[in-house]
């Protein structure tokens, strides 16, 4: 039990040195540790919001949402696929939505084939079990026929839109130049964003909120101004509400183009030098926005966005260049937020804020000094303690403590994890177990002192039996601590990560460094009482 | 020599005062479930969903008017609390109906009035959890909670016998009970923070139960024809000096953390340290003792060694 094979101690050694090394990098100030070769360690301690101050938001799309943008897309590519099919149209009617499907009537029963055939092609397989497709085309009540989106496909729209959706924060957020946000998925249909050292979470929201989806549509000017008052849709039409105004206008449902084939926006003045936004196509999108006004010379149309009239102008001549301003009343800085939310392109989805959390910077100041000086002060007391309760040992356990404290930080840097408040409790909580393994070997090697046995056998009996005590009340923490990380959230989780690192080097530090430091102190100076 | 906190060969009768224990351990349960039914826990935004904001007033405001200025900004039902301070305060709001917007909307309004009206005050920190999530996050709170007492019996059943698992478990729901009637009776605020403490004590206290069963196991091994009564106070007593000094330390820490700690997790340790002290308190007079109620044989422990072979028959077979 006390002797140590020249290799085990060669390990142990190596493995106190390395993990103080990788904590050293924290206690280095940050422009030193940016002159140093990359191939020494230099990760440190990921510090959490609340502690270095920063903003956390939890956006949630909804599913539902999701289920109907897909029947409406189906919708319309039943319409376009049905009108193009090939070897002529085939003629249908009453296409709509109708519950959670899309129902249409082909008006022809000679057809019916044709139709299924025609849209069973646009469906997509999805899923891993073989042959199960997106959307299932049925013919019900002799020729109408149903597409209705599986769970299988809305579970694939809703990963692919929030795939999308993370995407389109990430360019917003990068726009806004803030450093080092974290952007994850969380679930089916939530994103968390974290951001760092960010004062006023208000613009950041101000840029999430928005779907940005723009369109552009022709106004109906055959509509009934009484009738779009009163809020009665005129067929094939829609009405929208003014953006800046009250009042709202008629507009073509199907729009003459929509922003995603948009390749620039920019901050501009619009012809009496008030701020507006530019923007510019693509080559397709620009011949296609060409041709559509080619087409409506003379005719207002609407620009929208998130389904608000902005303007609608009238199409004076033919918009050539691929290319146009969007006027409205604009500052410089809404203007500027536009231009952005039009350059990262519209959210697939729309998200809600469904829980925030803001930490200014002096309070998370504040945490790191009250925290660091309480763990501080709870070392000294304890470290203290144990001097005064087992001299010599508790020495020993006071050195294993200290060297506890850096290997924590060390495995912590490596891995990236994130020191939180709780974190910082949980490093207290440590200390307690990494204390209660030397006073069970200390209390034991006391006992078995006091029934007379030499030195070297009270040691060696106290180190023994301790240790297998050690081990069942750290297995069953480190069980514990594991079902905090796997169904605790936020602060839990915090506290689980750096209770389990702290478990594991605890008991290394706590059991086989003092041992190795009592044996090599009982080789040495051969006493001939304990005195403990 | 160095100092002994507790005195060598202590020989407490522990068992002897198990029905004192018992009463005293019932009432306080009974006391904090009490507590919890009338007074209730003053749950945290965490977990009934809201807005909360933490301002730093340049000196210390007079609460009632300040309730007054709030609730005169037609924001709804506000609630204040001072928050490791008295220039601190905790301002508490339901979350308005409609969208983020309106959130931000009550937000900006609070703190334009607050400027106006205090001049240098500073946000420190402001949370708002929608009622859906927060109910997400007390069921997950609950599960953990549940699932590592779970954990807890299956692991002492199969280390040591079920009567371990089951003396273990009631003195952990005694401990949880009582840390949750302390909150109940003090208001303190109850957020997702005091329920990593809770999981903490939980982890805590059954370190200090498993020393003491793994003492009562040996001790059965090595005494046969001891009684189960007198096995139990020897290790009670063995054990006794660890129980204290590593309490001790803890409690020293966490005096610490309190005292010296930031206030957001004033609670947090202010429920671990008194779920050290009362599971402290299980371990030595509680759990123990329940074994001999529950009906642990000296002789259990004694059969299972004989069922199995001898030790050393597996070296000699090889």
């Amino acid at each position: 039990m006390l002797g140590f094979p020249r290799w085990k101690v060669w390990t142990i050694l190596a493995t106190l040195v390395v993990g103080v090394l990788l904590a050293v990098p924290n206690f280095v100030p940050e422009p030193t540790l940016k002159q140093v070769p990359s191939f020494v360690p230099r990760s440190t301690l990921n510090l959490g919001l609340d502690l270095r101050g920063g903003s956390y938001i939890m956006l949630e799309a909804a599913t539902s949402d999701i289920a109907k943008q897909k029947l409406d897309s189906l919708e319309e590519i039943a319409r376009t696929e049905l009108t193009d099919a090939d070897g002529g149209g085939v003629r249908f009617r009453d296409l709509g939505i109708l519950g959670n499907a899309v129902s249409l009537t082909v008006t022809d029963p000679t057809q019916l084939d044709r139709a299924v055939e025609t849209l069973r092609k646009v469906t997509r397989p999805v899923g891993n079990l073989t042959g199960q497709r997106d959307v299932d085309v049925a013919v019900v009540d002799g020729n109408r026929v149903t597409l209705t989106p599986t769970d299988a496909g809305i579970t694939a729209a809703t990963n692919s839109a929030m795939e999308q959706a993370v995407e389109v924060i990430r360019r917003r957020i990068d726009e806004l130049g803030t450093r080092e946000p974290t952007i994850v998925r969380q679930g089916d249909n939530r994103i968390v964003v974290q951001v760092p050292g960010l004062q006023d979470p208000s613009a950041l929201k101000a840029l999430l909120g928005k779907t940005a989806k723009l369109e552009f549509k022709l106004v109906d000017t055959e509509a009934d101004p009484a009738a779009v008052a009163a809020g009665t849709q005129p067929p094939g039409d829609q009405i929208l509400q003014y953006s800046d105004r009250p009042g709202a206008v008629a507009v073509k449902r199907r729009a003459l183009i929509t922003g995603d084939q948009l390749v620039d926006s920019q901050v501009g003045q619009d012809q009496n030098g008030a701020p507006a936004v530019t923007f510019r196509f693509d080559a397709t999108g620009g011949r296609r926005f060409a041709k559509a006004t080619q087409e409506n010379v003379g005719k207002p149309f609407a620009i929208i966005l998130d389904n608000k009239v902005i303007s609608d102008p009238r199409i004076n001549e033919p918009i050539l260049g691929g290319s146009g301003i969007i006027s409205g009343s604009y500052t410089t800085e809404t203007a500027n937020q536009l231009a952005i939310l039009l350059r990262s392109g519209k959210l697939p989805v729309e998200l809600k804020v469904v829980e925030e959390r803001t930490v200014g910077p002096d309070l998370g100041a504040d945490s790191i000094r009250a925290g660091s000086l309480a763990a501080g002060a709870a070392v000294v007391a304890v470290a203290l303690l144990m001097i005064v309760t087992y001299g010599r040992f508790g020495v020993y356990s006071v050195v294993a403590l200290v060297l506890n404290m850096f290997l924590i930080i060390g495995v912590m840097s490596v891995l990236g994890a994130t020191l939180t408040l709780p974190g910082i409790a949980g490093l207290v909580l440590t200390i307690g177990a990494a204390v209660d393994a030397n006073v069970l070997i200390n209390e034991r090697i006391r006992e078995e002192a006091r029934k007379g046995r030499g030195v070297v056998a009270s040691v060696e009996v106290g180190f023994r039996d301790a240790t297998r005590t050690i081990w069942d009340a750290n297995s069953l923490n480190i069980i514990v601590a594991i079902i905090m990380f796997l169904f605790g959230s936020g602060p839990i989780k915090g506290f689980a990560v750096v209770l389990s690192i702290g478990i594991a080097t605890s008991v290394f530090t706590a059991v086989t460094v003092v041992r190795l430091m009592v044996s090599r102190w009982l080789a040495r100076a051969r006493p001939k009482a304990l005195v403990i | 020599m160095p100092l002994k906190i507790v005195p060598d060969n202590t020989n407490i009768g522990f068992v002897r005062l198990r029905y004192v224990a018992f009463a005293l351990t019932l009432l306080l349960t009974l006391g904090s479930i009490g507590l919890l039914a009338t007074r209730g826990l003053n749950l945290g935004v965490d977990f009934v969903g809201g807005l909360t904001m933490e301002v730093a007033f340049p000196a210390a405001p007079p609460l009632d008017r300040l309730r007054g200025e709030v609730r005169s900004l037609n924001v709804g039902d506000v609630a204040l609390q001072e928050f490791g301070g008295p220039k601190n305060i905790l301002i508490r709001l339901p979350l308005p109906p409609g969208d983020q917007a309106a959130v931000q909307r009550v937000v900006a309004k609070v703190q334009a009035d607050l400027k106006s009206k205090y001049g240098n005050v500073s946000f420190r920190r402001t949370e708002s959890v929608s009622g859906k999530v927060s109910q997400e996050l007390i069921r997950k709170g609950a599960l953990a909670v549940l699932l590592s007492m779970a954990a807890v019996a299956l692991f002492t059943w199969f280390r040591f016998e079920w009567h371990f698992g089951v003396s273990t478990v009631v003195a952990l729901v005694h401990d949880v009970t009582v840390t949750l009637g302390f909150f109940a009776l003090t208001q303190l605020e109850f957020d997702l923070n005091v329920v990593a403490a809770i999981l903490t004590i939980i982890g805590y206290s059954l370190n200090d139960k498993v020393v003491i069963d793994d003492r009562i196991r040996e001790n059965l091994r090595k005494y046969r024809q001891m009684d189960i009564g007198p096995i139990i106070d020897l290790s009670v007593n063995e054990t006794l000096p660890r129980t204290v000094m590593t309490s001790l330390a803890m409690i020293v820490a966490l005096t610490c953390m309190l005292v010296l700690g930031p206030g957001v997790i004033f609670g947090f340790t202010a429920a671990m340290l008194l779920g050290i002290v009362v599971g402290t308190y299980s371990s030595i007079f509680v759990s123990s003792s329940l074994l001999i109620t529950l009906g642990v044989k000296p002789r259990a422990e004694a059969v299972v060694k004989k069922a199995g072979p001898p030790a050393g028959a597996e070296r000699i077979r090889r």
